[in-house]
């Protein structure tokens, strides 16, 4: 059967958004970062601002996030999105802003730029992808790796007496007077994702109103640095991720 | 004409504003002219210094070692700078807080008794401009006029319903400096 | 009419860059700098031709929002000192790499580590053989006067964009506090329309615009590489800069750059009073280099003294230059120290006349 006689209309229950490339993406089987390039495509296609957006990408496993989105963008060196994104917005101040890392990314050597950009209260969107591990790199320890979570760099377990504990990052930058919207989702299940997206639709509508930084953590998996299938894996972040990392709004503009 | 002066003393005693003042001069008088502060942690009380150059052709380097002229406010930029003087050049010290008279035999000095003066005129802010009066006098390398445009520059529009008065500063350094020792 | 004003190098540099039509300005403040930022924030730029100005967390995140400003298209500048500009050099690298336009000033202040606050030239190799990691070049220019600070300031921005590469002026401490007479060039415009490089929102029919200095491929990585090389050839054919000061009978050479070739020009005026037929070339582009020039009048002198504030950088590129066609000595002063004439003129005499 040709391709044709199988995508006619009558079938079809699901459509790319066009502002997703047709590259192929490279991320592992079962990876959250698919679904969440989707969704923000999704959101950007949604909102007619596909030629108003400007994207960074971070250093991490979404290193290459520009191939996928179809929109202008610029690579970062690693954590310095916020600060790049910065730049950005101040010469463009009439455009989409927004920033996609990772947790070593935006937790750990960028966390000055994290910090220093919510607090200034950039007109930006920063998407931070909390998986608990360096996956490009191949599963070393990231800030938000779990007490006595295994990784490369932490063998038998992160021992928070000599590695220190895992960093909220979400729940400190909601403390900022810079911050305008802060969440915590997942993208694990249809219903999660649909949260997820509605998230980022609202920081995305929200930019407009130059309040101040949206921040989206989504929590999400990495089969391959966890060593799971993709179902464990999303079992296992059900069960241990997030109760340390609850989801749900954490700062909503005031009424 | 190449006039290489150097200015010392205790920060806030205006020193480095002086040495703009007389660079600002030079510009209204259509000189060359650089001026080089001492800068840094040291600024903020301790000591300052300024160099400021006033020239007829281009000026090459901004950074001496040597002057035709030390203006010295207290002991150590006397200690400092006296030998720095060139042979025949001119050394002006402020007499009060000095604790010895300068040694040289082969130049030209002068003393001026500024800060006396300014209490007299019950402000010591006029401090420096009685001192660049002093400088003036036996070093008329700029037209009075000239030093006054040029302190209009240095000081913002709100102070200069004082310029008289630091006019009279000039003129009352003019009368009051000495000198100690002379060459030629 | 020209309009004539007594400032210092920083500030005369900053108005430089609001009147160069610059877009933004990033940074971070350090002795003997930090008049840069003050003098922008005093002027508030965004009022007369909307630049913006803004104090950044760290000189990490200051050229990072350099990059995200240039990547823009847009005149973007930074400046620092020395540690800071150490701070800085990852994102120079990065730069360099997605090929984007920008100033960046350097006023160094001696080193290592915290070193003085003092001047010095001792960030010379930083600047002209990479500093950041990767094989790269960023333009240097060295103003040795308030009024060069000023002019190069348009002349960094031009060159940036024409070749869609980092510029570098390389100031001290010296050009930075001192004051001279300065001349102020008119008001350019900002830039109105942005290149097809940069990433101002996709314009529809055209594939997205990526800055990026990433090429996972080796192939692809070399064909990048290869690419900067022959601008760099470009650059070194076409923007070579340089003055020279009574070198047409001179018997010896001085070169030096920035403030440094002020005072040897004194120790030049100093020695030919004495009767020494000495000539002195002062680089105002360190990378690209003067070579050619140097080269030539090397043919015409028994010796060649390089002074510089620093233990001997830019007397590796003039040896280079020379080849062994005559003798090459250094003089340098360091450590915030600064060489007085008498001293340059005693280091000539001894190490080329025999004194």
């Amino acid at each position: 059967m040709a391709e044709k006689d199988i995508i006619n209309p009558e079938n079809l229950v699901y459509e790319k958004t066009k502002v997703m490339t047709d590259k192929v993406l490279h991320y592992c089987p079962g990876c959250g970062h698919g679904t969440a390039h989707r969704l923000l495509a999704d959101v950007i296609d949604e909102l007619g601002i596909q030629g108003y957006t400007i994207g960074v990408a971070p250093v991490g496993c979404s290193v290459l996030a520009y191939y996928y989105f179809d929109v202008d963008m610029q690579e970062a060196a690693h954590g310095r999105a916020p600060a790049v994104a910065t730049g950005i917005k101040r010469v463009l101040p009439e455009k989409y802003v927004f920033t996609y890392q990772g947790d070593g990314d935006l937790a750990a050597i960028g966390t000055a730029e994290t910090i220093h950009a919510c607090n200034r209260g950039e007109n930006i969107l920063m998407v931070f992808i909390n998986n608990g591990i360096y996956g490009m790199t191949g599963g070393q320890m990231a800030p938000t790796t779990l007490p006595g979570m295994k990784s490369s760099t932490s063998p038998r377990g992160r021992d928070v007496r000599t590695m220190g504990n895992p960093l909220k990052m979400t729940e400190l930058v909601a403390q900022l007077e810079g911050t305008y919207y802060v969440t915590r989702q997942s993208v694990h299940t249809p219903a999660n994702a649909r949260k997820a997206k509605r998230a980022l639709k609202k920081a995305l509508e929200y930019q407009k109103l130059n309040k101040g930084t949206c921040f989206v953590e989504i929590v999400s998996n990495c089969p391959s640095g966890w060593k799971m299938t993709p179902v464990e894996s999303n079992k296992w972040m059900e069960e241990h991720m997030f109760p340390f990392y609850p989801l749900g709004d954490i700062k909503v503009p005031e009424k | 004409m190449t006039e290489e002066i150097i200015i010392a003393g205790f920060g806030g005693q205006g020193v480095l504003s002086m040495g703009q003042i007389l660079c600002y001069g030079g510009v209204m008088q259509d000189k060359e002219v650089s001026w080089m502060p001492s800068y840094g942690p040291e600024m903020r009380g301790g000591t300052a210094n300024c160099t400021a150059i006033i020239s007829d052709t281009e000026i090459s380097s901004p950074v001496l070692t040597r002057f035709d002229t030390a203006i010295v406010l207290n002991q150590p930029s006397m200690d400092k700078f006296e030998d720095a003087v060139k042979p025949g050049g001119l050394l002006i010290y402020e007499e009060n807080g000095m604790t010895r008279k300068p040694r040289r035999t082969d130049i030209n000095i002068c003393s001026i008794a500024a800060y006396d003066e300014s209490v007299k005129m019950n402000n010591t802010k006029v401090f420096n401009m009685i001192v660049i009066g002093g400088v003036l006098k036996v070093r008329p390398i700029l037209e009075l006029e000239n030093v006054i445009r040029g302190l209009k520059k240095v000081l913002p529009e709100r102070y200069h319903h004082l310029i008289p008065l630091n006019e009279e500063a000039i003129h009352r350094g003019m009368e009051i400096i000495k000198t100690q020792h002379q060459v030629d | 009419m020209k309009e004539l004003r007594l400032m210092k190098g920083n500030e005369a540099l900053a108005e430089a860059a609001i009147r160069a039509g610059a877009d933004a300005y990033f940074g971070y403040p350090i002795t003997p700098q930090s008049e840069v930022i003050e003098y922008l924030m005093r002027e508030n730029p965004v009022d007369r031709t909307g630049m913006q100005v803004l104090q950044a967390e760290s000189e990490v995140a200051a050229i990072n929002m350099v990059y995200g400003a240039a990547g823009c298209g847009k005149r973007a500048i930074t400046s620092s000192s020395s540690p800071g500009i150490s701070l800085k050099m990852e994102g120079i690298s990065y730069l360099a790499g997605a090929e984007l336009p920008c100033v960046i000033v350097n006023v160094v202040r001696a080193g290592p580590g915290l070193g003085t606050i003092q001047p010095s030239q001792s960030d010379y190799f930083q600047a002209v053989k990479g500093g950041g990691h990767g094989d790269y070049k960023l333009i240097v220019l060295a103003p040795a006067t308030v009024q060069e600070s000023v002019d190069f300031v348009r002349l960094a921005f031009d060159l940036a964009f024409k070749y869609r590469n980092p510029v570098m002026i390389l100031s001290d401490g010296i050009i930075g506090q001192m004051m001279e007479k300065v001349e102020l060039f008119e008001q350019q415009p900002r830039i109105a329309e942005a290149e097809e490089w940069a990433t101002v929102g996709k314009k529809p029919g055209k594939d997205s615009v990526i800055v990026t200095s990433l090429q996972l491929q080796s192939e692809e990585q070399e064909k990048v590489n290869l690419r900067l090389q022959a601008k760099y050839r470009e650059v070194e054919k076409n923007e070579v800069r340089f003055e020279t000061y009574q070198c047409e009978d001179a018997e010896y050479l001085f070169v030096a750059f920035g403030s440094c070739a002020r005072i040897t020009r004194k120790a030049m005026e100093m020695a030919r009073n004495k009767g020494i037929r000495v000539g002195l070339m002062r680089p105002q582009t360190l990378y690209p280099f003067p070579a050619e020039e140097l080269h030539r009048l090397a043919g015409q002198v028994r010796g060649i003294l390089t002074v510089e504030m620093n233990a001997g950088q830019m007397v590796e590129d003039v040896r280079l230059a020379v080849n062994g066609v005559t003798g090459v000595g250094h003089f340098g002063r360091f450590g915030g120290m600064i060489p007085s004439p008498d001293e340059i003129l005693n280091a000539l005499e001894k190490q080329f006349i025999g004194g």
